[in-house]
């Protein structure tokens, strides 16, 4: 049952799917607009060869002008680009919410969007929340609370924290609101519910709810 | 991920024009399924069309008392307009069951409707998949199937469609209005706008390469209690097993649609007639054509119990 | 300091900061992203290219042809690593498949190239243009296929005997006039903490430095130098922040190992970071198990036979998941039998994961007690108390250790060593008192709220105290800052504070005049965190460096160090005092110890109990379930930080929670692999599937365990709580489940009838 059998799979099933030059060829020889302006078509360039474009926008309130490959995530750019490494890669599919991160206010995943994509907007990140010396309320109701133990989904919780109390607060509905006509109120299911986006792996989540209702409560 | 140009469009034509210009390019608006595509090489477009600036993100009255949705129309945004909320339930209850507050914050109307199955063999580009690779097989037909289809299959290919809100919109029979590169403007009932996998499981909708939603149509709305129940093994941010978005109006008619069953939103008209019969009346006519493996068969009886308590609550509503 | 006699009054006796609930002191740093997890160190090494593992795309074979060219030719590629041009490489003392493989294929995503390049996304599409062709061989992935060939294990976990026999079973068994026989089984689970594997590795000369997520530092070193074939003192891990690990960072794995390769290629700093769908299948994970548990009781419910088989798989040379172990000890009864074995899977490696053996054991036990009340018609809290047990009754001789010959004359063991606490009764009494078990209808399938099938279930913790030695160095500056140095790891469990908390005691400061420096190889080699040994070894070893440098500054002070007291930053004997700062001087002072045991553990069963209670809520339509309630009711020892404790023990219980509904990596049997991984496949649970947890420690300090008279807590809350929350289902449908997860589409076909027509 174990004997090794000397037939090889096909490739077309197993190996790595071939590399279709064509489509790459064509992209390099767009030359599109001013946003890779700087990419001026060469003879033959590599097929492979990294396209930069410049993008800025703001961070906590700082101007932030890079040049990154199209394929940077927002994700990257902020943690190899800008060495704010405060917002965590945890699964850089979606799938978990550790890069949870605001853009104009708006929690969302910066895995899932590239950084070409934010011309203009304004970030903001775990780091412009509050310092060690200046924690924000969520920050410091984390603390108390113990709401975290590794620390390393407590970025993204913080955040998802902070604009999840503020999507409350615009009466934006969720999966438990029992009227949908009326505005959504804070309580135990709501806030777990939109926090869900938010894996803790250590299972923290009865703390983290403790420490948003307290930030909650102190707020309302 | 391989190398991209990349552009910013600025008017719908333009953009579909742009796709013209470069064959395999993608469009992006929320990106939250294309980037996840694109990093593992399942999509490998050589050109980006960002078409975040196309101001398509209004949620307008129409003359005929329905609703025009733009395609970019964030998941939040449309889960929260009081107009959807009143008068098209089922679609608001159906976007916030489906992904996180950050990814509905991201996700737009269109994009929802385009994203590809979750199917694991799918995602791993290490095995047969004729979705992803056609002529390679299908590992999930005979591996793990579980969470597959039941309806609409063939023996190419047995992965759901995973969107919720595509069922919501199902059930109030949306149509979809898109534009072509050489700039005509078409309308497709989303009835039909999802094809089955057949032999080209690798096709997924009618759309014409290039070709770019640009809103989600909504009739005049139709009154009733609106309904979305999803079943999942865990209580959030997990893809349906099935569920259920129905429509009931008080003498007990109405309409219904399943997700997480199909490779499309499953409707059958005859299904809805049966509403007044009770859920073992519906559920017959909508399961009349399944096909089940040993893992996914228990979503038979699932569908059933979950038409019953959805039935049940429309009447104690 | 070698702890050999029980601990008597000591300067921990205070209690003035060690006990109390404080903050933990990386707290401000966590939650403002300014603590640097491994991948994030911009600061240490300029010029750091980006690491791309390719895994094997089969689950064993070998590899029969690899092209690179396609991917060296890649614009910004530094260096490709292959097995075929890293040069010679050992397997690591902990590792059981090889980190970097090829030809040979052990098992899926096993990682087989490395490519290195100027940027991550450069990485990342050069190694998709690696085009390999492998020979796929036939390789073992079902476990039930081959149970019935598994020989008995080689090991039974740590120091422990794969089988045991007590009396005689069989015929006690059948004579037994109330029976169970059932089998269980559990799933592979996946650890899936949040921050994948990370390294970066910057060679200077021949000295390698590895910025790393390592639990164990010290196994680390050792096997990074031993699979390079290089001297241990050439190398360092720096692992200060771990963004969880659950076992699954233990050992070295192929980011550490193939970070060094890389860099050395590159001749540059590599940094590597696991691709998240490449963990459950290129890391460890916990191994699925099948359980056959039988019980025989006199009418009366004493329990007069039990035993307690537990099949698993690994690779080749793997071990197995002990899931018979706990059965020693937990219940009396003079007739008993235990046995692990262990069949060999091509499988990806099994290895520990929280509370390996009793997590999954105690998740099969607790049903069979469940279902054995049941029988007898107790209560199952009843039940338990009636067989409780001041004795192991049961206790094999270890199997003989490596360096050991098996003929070796040793003294008998103790058969029946007594516990040095067991407080398991009053753990029962007081969360059955505490969580109102008196409502709990015994008949099942009765209660109802609502759309709710509402149901409680019970089940009870135990796991054992490990003893580990654990070294320290303390060093007092002449600011009187102590600072604490070990190369102890905080993996989310609050190494720090406790730490802290320990040196602030014994040298009488505050906790804010005390820093603590943790995971780095330069510094005296701890217990590490594992196994829930880390908090009591550990701070046994800060106490034994703190109580050196309580005698050195009472030698300096003048003082007789019997009679001198330490606190509020100065030392005092009679009347005279002296501040900690001025003994210290410019110079300051240090002193360096470490704990290490006699034979406690030998005269002394040392286990922490605890009692699990749960209510859940089955949807009655469609099977869902969701928990409402949990208690878990502890008894581990002195509890060194409530705070931080408590946290352990409801993160533990979380997971427990997934494990009894959702955790599953789903084998394909076909091609040998777990199909589900990533973090949308793999479900663990969210925010909306946790309910308020409770959780009450009982007064308790143990001086048989250590001077701290603490024992391990951060397991001990995910045993049997997996079979409290399907003891509660059972309760809630009638239905009785005995593969794990509990999910729905088990429990449909039990559920009440419904209404179908109007």
């Amino acid at each position: 049952m174990n004997e090794p059998s000397d037939s090889e799979i096909p490739s077309g099933e197993f190996s790595r799917r071939k590399f279709l030059l064509t489509g790459a060829a064509g992209a390099a020889m767009t030359g599109l607009s001013r946003l890779n302006a700087q990419e001026q078509p060469t003879p033959g360039p590599h097929p492979m060869k990294p396209i930069l474009t410049r993008v800025s926008f703001t961070v906590n309130e700082k101007m932030a002008e890079l040049e990154v490959d199209t394929r940077t995530t927002l994700l990257d750019a902020l943690r190899e680009h800008l060495h704010l490494t405060g917002t965590k890669k945890g699964c850089d599919q979606g799938q978990c919410g550790a890069c949870t991160v605001l853009s104009g206010g708006r929690r969302i995943n910066s895995c899932l969007t590239l950084a070409v994509m934010h011309q203009g907007d304004k970030i903001t990140t775990i780091e412009g929340l509050g310092t060690p010396d200046r924690l924000h309320p969520m920050q410091r109701a984390f603390v108390k609370c113990d709401g975290f133990q590794c620390g390393y989904c407590t970025p993204g919780q913080i955040c998802s924290a902070v604009a999840m109390l503020d999507e409350i607060k615009a009466g934006i509905p969720s999966h438990v609101t029992q009227d949908l006509t009326s505005a959504p109120a804070f309580n135990a299911a709501e806030m777990r519910e939109r926090m869900s986006g938010n894996l803790c792996r250590c299972g923290a989540y009865c703390n983290i709810a403790e420490a948003i209702t307290e930030v909650a409560g102190r707020s309302a | 991920m391989k190398p991209f140009t990349y552009e910013r469009a600025t008017s719908p034509a333009g953009a579909a024009a742009a796709a013209l210009r470069h064959p395999g390019a993608r469009f992006v608006a929320g990106g939250t399924n294309l980037l996840d595509l694109m990093k593992l090489e399942i999509e490998t477009p050589p050109h980006l069309i960002d078409v975040n600036g196309l101001k398509l993100d209004a949620i307008e009255s129409t003359d005929d008392g329905g609703l025009r949705i733009g395609a970019l129309v964030r998941n939040t945004d449309l889960a929260a307009d009081e107009r959807v909320r009143r008068d098209y339930g089922v679609l608001s209850r159906a976007l916030v069951a489906g992904a996180s507050g950050q990814l509905r914050n991201m996700a737009t109307t269109a994009g929802n409707l385009l994203q590809r199955t979750r199917c694991p063999y799918f995602y791993d580009t290490n095995q047969a998949c004729n979705k992803r690779s056609p002529g390679s097989g299908c590992a999930a037909i005979g591996g793990f199937s579980r969470v597959h289809a039941v309806l609409g299959v063939s023996d190419t290919c047995i992965a759901t469609h995973p969107s919720d809100m595509a069922v919501g919109l199902r059930v109030l029979d949306a149509v979809v209005e898109t534009i072509r590169p050489d700039g005509t403007v078409r309308t497709i009932p989303l009835a039909e706008f999802y094809r089955l996998p057949g032999k080209e499981p690798q096709l997924e909708t009618v759309l014409d390469p290039g070709e770019l939603i640009t809103a989600v149509l909504l009739p005049k709305p139709v009154g009733g209690v609106h309904l979305y129940q999803k079943v999942r093994d865990r209580a959030s941010y997990a893809f349906a097993l099935i569920s259920v978005a129905a429509i009931v109006q008080k003498d007990g008619t109405g309409r219904v649609a399943l997700g997480g069953v199909a490779p499309k939103p499953w409707r059958v008209e005859e299904a809805d007639a049966e509403m007044p019969n009770g859920a073992r009346a519906v559920a017959a006519k909508l399961l009349a054509q399944a096909t089940t493996t040993p893992e996914n068969a228990f979503k038979l009886k699932l569908v059933e119990r979950t038409l019953a308590s959805v039935l049940a609550e429309a009447k104690g509503a | 300091m070698k702890f050999d006699t029980p601990a008597k009054t000591n300067p921990i006796d205070q209690l003035k900061v060690v006990g109390k609930p404080v903050d933990r002191i990386d707290g401000p740093l966590k939650t403002t992203g300014q603590a640097p997890y491994a991948y994030e160190r911009h600061d240490v090494a300029a010029k750091q290219a980006y690491g791309w593992i390719l895994g094997a795309a089969i689950a064993k074979g070998r590899i029969a042809a690899m092209d690179l060219t396609a991917a060296r030719a890649a614009p910004g590629v530094v260096a490709i690593v292959t097995a075929e041009n890293a040069g010679k490489l050992a397997k690591g003392e902990y590792n059981t498949a090889l980190l970097l493989g090829g030809p040979e294929i052990q098992h899926y995503h096993q990682a087989i190239a490395l490519v290195v390049a100027e940027t991550f996304e450069q990485a990342r599409a050069a190694a998709g243009l690696i085009q390999v062709k492998y020979a796929a061989a036939k390789g073992t992935y079902d476990l039930a296929a081959v149970k019935d060939s598994a020989p008995i294990a080689k090991s039974g976990g740590p120091g422990g005997a794969p089988e045991s026999k007590v009396g005689s079973f069989v015929s006690a068994f059948d004579e037994a006039p109330v029976q169970l026989d059932a089998t269980y089984t559990t799933s592979d689970e996946s650890h899936s903490m949040m921050e994948p594997h990370a390294s970066i590795a910057l060679w200077e000369g021949e000295k390698l430095t590895l910025w790393t997520s390592n639990q164990m530092i010290a196994w680390g070193v050792a096997d990074l130098a031993k699979t390079l074939g290089i001297p241990p003192e050439n190398v360092r891990l720096i692992s200060p922040y771990i963004g969880g690990g659950f076992g699954g960072k233990l050992f070295l794995r192929a980011d550490a190992l193939m970070a060094s390769l890389g860099a050395k290629a590159a001749g540059r700093p590599v940094k590597v970071m696991l691709q998240r769908s490449l963990i459950p299948n290129n890391t460890t994970h916990r191994a699925a198990t099948i359980q056959r548990i039988r019980i025989g009781a006199g009418k009366d419910g004493k329990i007069t036979a039990i035993s307690h088989e537990c099949w698993s798989g690994d690779l080749p040379g793997g071990n197995p998941e002990t899931g018979a172990i706990q059965t020693r000890a937990l219940y009396a009864g003079d007739h008993r039998m235990t046995a692990n074995r262990l069949a060999e899977l091509d499988l990806p490696e099994a290895n520990a994961m929280r509370a390996p053996g009793e997590a999954p054991g105690l998740a099969a036990l607790e049903i069979a007690m469940d279902e054995m009340a049941e029988k007898l018609g107790l209560d199952p809290v009843a039940f338990r108390i009636l067989n409780d047990t001041p004795v192991v009754p049961d206790n094999p001789p270890p199997p003989p250790a490596k360096d050991e010959k098996p003929d070796q004359p040793k003294e008998p063991p103790n058969p029946h060593p007594p516990f040095s606490q067991r407080q398991l009764v009053k753990c029962l009494t007081d969360g059955a008192q505490h969580f109102g078990w008196k409502k709990r209808n015994p008949k099942p399938g009765q209660v109802r709220d609502g759309r709710w099938l509402v149901g409680l279930g019970v089940a009870v913790a135990f796991r054992n105290n490990l003893l580990m030695k654990s070294a320290a160095r303390v060093r007092l500056d002449a600011k009187g800052i102590v600072t604490v140095e070990t190369d102890m790891t905080d993996i989310g469990t609050g190494s720090y504070t406790i730490i802290a908390q320990t040196a602030a005691e014994m040298m009488g400061v505050p906790l804010e005049k005390v820093v603590v420096r943790l995971g780095d190889s330069s510094f005296p080699v701890s217990c590490g965190s594992g196994g829930q040994w880390g908090a009591n070894n550990s701070t046994s070893g800060v106490y034994a460096a703190c109580t050196k440098l309580r005698g050195l500054l009472a030698e300096k002070a003048g003082f007789n160090v019997e009679e001198a007291v330490f606190t509020g930053g100065e030392v005092r004997a009679g009347n005279s005092n002296i501040l900690l700062a001025t003994l210290a001087g410019p110079e300051g002072l240090v002193a360096e110890d470490l704990i290490e045991y006699g034979d406690l553990d030998k005269k002394y069963q040392q286990s922490t109990f605890g009692a699990h209670f749960v209510e859940v809520g089955v949807d009655a339509y469609t099977g869902e379930t969701r928990v409402r309630r949990m208690l878990a009711v502890c008894a581990a020892g002195r509890i060194l930080n409530p705070k931080t404790a408590r946290s352990q023990v409801i993160g533990a219980m979380t997971m427990a929670v997934g494990a009894a509904l959702m955790e599953e990596l789903v084998v394909d049997k076909r091609l040998g692999f777990f199909v589900n991984h990533d973090l949308a496949g793999y479900e663990v649970p969210v925010h909306a599937d946790i309910p308020h947890q409770e959780v009450i420690f009982l007064d308790e300090t143990d001086p048989i365990s250590s001077p701290m008279k603490a024992k391990g807590v951060g397991e001990l809350g995910i045993c049997g709580a997996a079979a409290a929350v399907a003891n509660a289902i059972y309760n809630a449908t009638g239905v009785r489940v005995r593969d794990y997860p509990v999910k729905l589409d088990k429990l449909l076909d039990g559920l009440p009838e419904l209404p179908m027509e109007p």
